[in-house]
């Protein structure tokens, strides 16, 4: 679904991603772990196409097609998915109405109907009880006065709506407290399919508690300094990652 | 996508520049006694009238341009305008198969259909072509009602007492420059009169339309609603693309008296010149209602996205105690436009109440400016403001200004303020790219989100339009 090789990226002339090489297929869980600046978020950030970002080396495979060929949009439509670590908020556009005008986006480059609002509240409905969630954020303005917590749950109702190949979670377990952070994992598991794979993107391991990933990453200065299983999150977890450095500057 | 490239798209074809090819009656050039005289005779005006005119003309030429507001433009010839143009009828226009058909036509297509089986259900349509007014539909309907909906033209003949008793008691002939000139040298425009206790039944609507080339437009609207009355009033305006600029004085006079409603919403979109500042309307605007009765409200709301340069503050004079005035702004400036508009709340009466709501939105070389007054009179007791401006800029190569005049002579007014300027965000468009939105429908979405609490207050019927209108403006304002 996804071959990220050799992968060099940089925010203002500075370089953060410093070869990535990474393989993702259809029904995976990938978790990237790294400390702070690692570059964790800039791989997520370059993988949606965020015009501040830099590509200077390297290629990335979506889906058979050469990523950087196509815009933001383009690669939302194609089922690629980022759930903000900082979600922005929309003043005066109701949840409601920007989860329709984004599935209607997703809709109309597939070359299907738009839906109206009469049924997409139908669709909406069906997705929230997918998920065990009730339609209080529907009419509240997207993002706009939310807590941290509730602007993660958002980006998670986003993604149970639009039903991406490939979901990139950015730290969507910052700021959510135990309780919050056991629905969000739930929602992602019950939304996991053998068709589609996820990228989970996190400092510590405690998401990884829920949602399990079958490999784990640990991102060092802009590289993938250390691959291996679940297990490998939950000897971070004990070491931190001060003792996987000397190996990635050892090569 | 830089902020550079963000600004770069705001370059979006002006839909509604097309010329209709009609034969014109035009007046001859420059304004005189003679000019006023000739409109005056073509529209059959009673002696007051033209007396009038007159007086208004003494006094214009007494007085100096206006250059105080925040806009720069070069001199106006005013011996260079044509006053008055109109298609020339097949015999005199009345019902509409007298009027050239491609009069018609210009108004189906700019979305105005006026034929009895197309035209818009629910709202009362008059429809003024440069100097005249060429159809008003229902107009039986209304009458029914008691409601008279007419040309003003029309009207100084057919009620001339109301419109004597009325006509220039909130504007007077001598306000201002342009209103003094509007005064002298009005050619059309609506009259509405709702008689006591009557609920409009329809939504009234005038669409002013300039065609001919080396004109202006000068009309004049006068609405009355009586004691217990109410009405909801919608313009709407649009003119050809051209290189030179056109001058549109309008003058609008509104008065409600006890418990009497008058909601005026405006769609105004002149032709706003090209991309290097080359033509577009001059849009010299004099709106003011008075709430002369107790407990009476009227409510302004503009979606100013065209013209050149905009120069209006609809305004309300609260009078009666316990009467509401509101202002309702979203204002557009792209290109090289510059609008300063804004209101003007006079409270005299006592727990009169004033609301201002001003969304200005900046984008390529755009000026935009906000400037208000909120007058506190000495009686006015228990008298209460709020206002909220807001800007939004895209781009870094606009300007947003705000020039809020507080004026308070009773210390029991409570007063609120509110402003705030925000940026386009690129992650804000980044976020909604993420989705699957298309640039410019990003910035048409964060666009609607901000002027949200203006748009729902227009009529139902173009509440959807206005938003189109404001995302065509700003279509291409991302890249």
């Amino acid at each position: 679904m996804l071959e990220i090789r050799n992968l060099h990226a940089s925010v203002d002339a500075r370089e953060i991603l410093t070869g990535v090489d990474l393989r993702v297929d259809a029904g995976e869980i990938h978790a990237i772990m790294g400390p702070n600046g690692s570059g964790k978020s800039t791989l997520a950030q370059v993988l949606a196409g965020h015009p501040a970002y830099a590509v200077t080396e390297g290629s990335i495979v979506y889906e058979g097609r050469d990523l950087f060929d196509m815009d933001p949009e383009e690669r939302a439509q194609a089922g690629l998915f980022l759930a903000f670590q900082y979600p922005v908020a929309i003043r005066g556009i109701t949840n409601a109405y920007f989860l329709r005008a984004a599935v209607n986006a997703v809709r109309k480059s597939q070359g299907l109907p738009e839906l109206d609002p009469l049924d997409f509240l139908d669709v909406l409905q069906e997705k929230l009880k997918a998920i065990g969630w009730d339609d209080s954020f529907l009419n509240s303005p997207v993002n706009d006065g939310f807590s941290g917590g509730e602007k993660k749950r958002n980006e998670i109702l986003q993604l149970a709506v639009l039903q991406p190949k490939l979901a990139i979670l950015d730290e969507t377990d910052s700021g959510l407290d135990i309780d919050a952070l056991r629905t969000v994992a739930e929602a992602v598991n019950k939304l996991r399919t053998p068709q589609n794979a996820t990228i989970v993107v996190t400092h510590y391991q405690r998401l990884l508690n829920y949602i399990v990933p079958d490999f784990v990453h640990v991102l060092v200065d802009g590289r993938i300094a250390r691959s291996g299983g679940k297990e490998l999150a939950l000897e971070l977890e004990a070491r931190g990652y001060e003792w996987i450095r000397p190996e990635a500057v050892l090569g | 996508m830089t902020s550079a490239s963000i600004e770069a798209q705001v370059l979006q074809p002006y839909k509604y520049g097309f010329v209709t090819e009609v034969e014109s009656e035009l007046a001859p050039a420059g304004v005189n006694e003679d000019t006023i005289r000739l409109i005056s005779a073509k529209k059959g005006e009673p002696e007051w009238m033209l007396d009038w005119r007159f007086k208004a003309f003494q006094q214009w030429t007494k007085m100096t341009e206006p250059r105080w507001a925040n806009v720069k433009y070069g001199p106006i010839d005013y011996q260079a305008i044509h006053y008055y143009a109109a298609p020339k009828p097949k015999k005199t226009p009345g019902s509409l198969d007298e009027v050239d058909p491609k009069v018609l036509e210009t108004f189906e297509k700019l979305g105005i259909p006026m034929s009895e089986q197309k035209r818009l259900a629910g709202v009362a349509v008059d429809a003024v072509f440069d100097s005249v007014s060429v159809a008003t539909t229902f107009k039986e309907a209304l009458a029914e009602a008691g409601v008279i909906f007419l040309p003003i033209s029309e009207a100084i003949r057919e009620h001339p007492d109301l419109v004597r008793r009325w006509l220039g008691s909130v504007v007077p002939h001598n306000d201002n420059f342009f209103a003094a000139l509007n005064s002298a040298v009005f050619t059309d425009g609506s009259f509405a009169y709702i008689p006591k206790g009557v609920r409009c039944p329809l939504e009234l609507s005038t669409y002013f339309r300039i065609n001919a080339q080396s004109t202006g437009q000068f009309e004049r609207t006068l609405i009355i609603a009586e004691e217990g009355a109410s009405v909801s009033y919608l313009e709407g305006c649009s003119a050809p693309m051209r290189d030179e600029n056109q001058l549109h004085a309008a003058v609008v006079e509104l008065v409600a008296l006890d418990n009497a409603t008058i909601k005026y919403a405006t769609i105004q979109n002149w032709y706003p010149g090209d991309d290097e500042g080359r033509g577009g309307i001059y849009n010299f605007v004099t709106k003011r209602g008075k709430c002369l009765g107790r407990g009476s409200k009227i409510s302004w709301t503009q979606v100013e996205t065209g013209s050149a340069i905009t120069w209006k503050y609809p305004g309300c004079i609260l009078q009666g105690d316990d009467s509401v005035g509101e202002f309702y702004s979203v204002a557009v400036t792209s290109r090289r436009q510059q609008a300063d508009t804004g209101t003007k709340m006079i409270h005299i009466g006592k727990n009169t109440k004033s609301t201002i709501v001003s969304k200005g939105i900046s984008a390529a070389r755009g000026q935009n400016t906000y400037r208000g007054l909120v007058k506190i009179m000495k009686n006015a007791d228990g008298a209460r403001n709020y206002s909220q401006c807001d800007s939004m800029l895209i781009g870094d190569q606009c300007g947003a200004h705000t020039f809020p005049y507080i004026d308070v002579r009773n210390s029991t007014a409570i007063m609120e303020h509110e402003a705030s300027t925000s940026k386009i965000g690129e992650d804000q468009i980044f976020y909604l790219r993420q989705r699957g939105l298309k640039a410019e429908d990003a910035v048409s979405m964060i666009v609607a989100g901000f002027c949200k609490e203006v748009f729902r207050e227009l009529p139902m019927e173009f509440a959807v339009e206005a938003q189109n209108l404001l995302s065509i403006s700003l279509e291409g304002s991302v890249g």
